[in-house]
């Protein structure tokens, strides 16, 4: 019963949140400066095109009752059609969300695999020189952005040692068999491992420039909780079983210390996703935050609204999935 | 030898005063010591010296701790700490905070019985049913699947009583086991702790600052007072003719249970002053 309640007062809490994004994004873009129209009609065109032309849009229409042609849409799953391309906002934003989606997670997989490693040395190896360099690689990792990293990334892998592509999701030229967007996830389920690894080479730098800050902010909070945990009675007394250093920190330390580094991994991990524009732009990826900052170039305003309604769903999603793991991880809030 | 066998053994804050003074104690096989002392006397630290667990402020100066006829303290370890799991446990203080919130109750048992001893986890399962009906617990199946949270304060300590004995340890340290309990549990707990040390032959060291509980489990006894032993004698000795004073004076402050009206006897100036007079004493002779 609790549980049911749970759920709807956070359908309606998300509802609401998703509205206010989008009165606010709607209200936002239509009031900042930059025409679409202004855009799409080659220079010398006369008033009468524009008029003609921002009709055909519905831009001549006031702002409320732009927003109720907009939102009538919406609630049937029509989000418009794309300025600048004339497809279907839905399906473009669809097409390209694949990728960002799998970029994020590789990045996330990345930065906890970085983080956690990072962590568990720093706390088998506490109190020494090893926590201390952990500390100063951390630190490091954490006050240079997700950006420069991308540059740093592009100077030593790119050009000083061109191990991986600096741009691009895959080598254009090879034939793609996917019938879906998920091209890492359908690469290994169809076995071609030949394109999983062009696939990896291309979005390996992207990922871990957007995984550095984050792996370093695991890595600091989770080794803290550690740390705090190996005092308690009940590790201790493992300790007196025979079990060895790894083994106490792994099996009755890690998963009440991860506890609250996972509430921060959730708040974190939608910024790792903000992250995702500029990170997309820089490494010519193709997915969604790229395209969000061509549709605010030529002020491709459906696309926007769409680009940001979706970016609010998944953050929405997120903070889901992190509740949700955190009652899993956590026993005592499984029952009443 | 005794199975356990602690030879002049000093820990000390790192860089800081000393906490135990040249301690020695002996406990053979199957028998019970008790160490008495108050608040802050060192008595706990001897146990967590034994079983490895000695907090990373503290070091051990000098000593020899011989367990089963291996010093502990020449060995590497990990070597030490398989040693220490193989033949000695711990029944640790607060039943509340000992037990892992975030696993069912029996693996916290079976666990390293299967993966320390090797033993297949059905075998293991078996055993820890067995030593659950041991200690009273009704239903163990039930309770072997469920959180510690889901368990009251007395439960959960029959269990860690129950996990101690798992792997039929040789010796047990338990560390004031009735403190953190109800008192009218308290009783309970003891008459088992009593009862499972007698039917398993295991060798007891007894934590407690209660000379009542002392009476009632122990056949040795070690008095601290400041890390440092002042008495070692044997439990009937103690409550009929304690030698040192500060044992004398902590008998006489024991509150008579069957006088309730009889004012405290707390222990005597003059006593406290002496004993630490004693203190002293040592510490300028072993830097002197």
């Amino acid at each position: 019963m609790r549980v049911l309640q749970a759920i709807l007062v956070r359908l309606f809490t998300t509802a609401v949140t998703l509205a206010g994004v989008a009165v606010v994004v709607f209200v936002v873009i239509r009031v900042v400066p930059g025409n679409p129209i202004a855009m799409m009609l080659p220079p010398g065109a006369t008033e009468e095109d524009v008029a003609r032309l921002t009709a055909l849009y519905g831009l001549d229409k006031g702002l409320w009752a732009q927003f109720g042609i907009w939102v009538a849409g919406v609630v049937q799953g029509d989000f418009g059609t794309s300025i600048t391309t004339k497809a279907p906002v839905l399906e473009l934003v669809l097409g390209r969300l694949p990728a960002t989606l799998e970029l994020s997670i590789m990045a996330l997989v990345m930065a906890v695999v970085l983080g956690g490693a990072a962590a568990l040395v720093g706390t088998r190896w506490r109190g020494g020189r090893v926590e201390a360099s952990v500390d100063v690689a951390n630190g490091m990792a954490l006050s240079v952005p997700d950006f420069l990293w991308g540059l740093v990334l592009i100077l030593l892998f790119g050009v000083l040692v061109p191990v991986f592509h600096i741009s691009g999701r895959v080598t254009p030229s090879l034939d793609l068999p996917f019938t879906t967007g998920f091209y890492l996830f359908e690469s290994l389920f169809r076995l071609r491992f030949d394109l999983w690894a062009d696939l990896v080479a291309h979005m390996f730098m992207p990922a871990l420039a957007l995984a550095i800050p984050l792996a370093a902010i695991i890595g600091q909070l989770l080794k803290q909780s550690l740390k705090e945990t190996m005092n308690l009675d009940y590790v201790t007394l493992a300790r007196t079983k025979g079990y060895g250093e790894f083994r106490v920190i792994l099996r009755e330390a890690l998963r009440n210390a991860a506890l609250p580094t996972l509430t921060l991994v959730g708040v974190q991990f939608t910024f790792l996703i903000g992250g995702t524009v500029i990170i997309e732009r820089l490494f010519s990826y193709e997915g969604l935050g790229n395209m969000a900052i061509d549709a605010v170039i030529n002020r491709d305003l459906p696309l926007i609204q769409g680009i940001v309604v979706l970016f609010a769903v998944i953050f929405t999603a997120v903070n889901l999935v992190v509740d949700l793991l955190y009652a899993v991880l956590n026993p005592r809030l499984r029952h009443g | 030898m005794s199975f356990l066998d602690i030879r002049g053994l000093s820990v000390r804050l790192k860089k800081g005063p000393a906490l135990l003074r040249r301690v020695s104690l002996q406990v053979q096989a199957a028998e019970v010591r008790g160490l008495v002392g108050e608040s802050g006397a060192g008595k706990s630290m001897i146990g967590k010296a034994v079983l490895g667990i000695l907090p990373p402020s503290v070091e051990v100066s000098e000593g020899e701790i011989f367990l089963d006829g291996v010093d502990l303290l020449r060995m590497a370890p990990s070597e030490r700490r398989r040693k220490i799991g193989a033949v000695a446990a711990l029944i640790p203080q607060d039943p509340l905070t000992a037990l892992n919130p975030s696993h069912r109750i029996g693996p916290q048992i079976t666990d390293r019985l299967v993966d320390i001893l090797g033993w297949t986890r059905a075998r293991a399962e078996a055993r820890a049913l067995e030593l659950l009906a041991e200690v009273q617990i009704p239903d163990p199946a039930r309770v072997m699947r469920s959180y510690p949270h889901e368990l009251s304060g007395g439960m959960r300590q029959r269990i860690l009583i129950a996990s101690a004995f798992a792997a039929e340890p040789k010796l047990i340290v338990a560390d004031e086991p009735t403190t953190a309990l109800d008192v009218t549990v308290q009783k309970q707990i003891l008459r088992l702790i009593a009862g499972m040390q007698a039917r398993h032959g295991t060798a007891l060291l007894f934590v407690t600052h209660d000379l009542g509980v002392v009476s009632k489990v122990c056949q040795k006894l070690s008095v601290l007072y400041s890390g440092l032993v002042v008495e070692d004698t044997s439990v009937a000795e103690f409550f009929t003719a304690p030698r040192h004073p500060y044992s004398a004076a902590l008998l006489a402050a024991t509150p008579k249970y069957t006088d309730p009206l009889a004012g405290l006897n707390p222990v005597p100036d003059a006593v406290i002053d002496a004993v630490r007079a004693e203190v002293a004493a040592f510490d300028r002779m072993r830097h002197g």
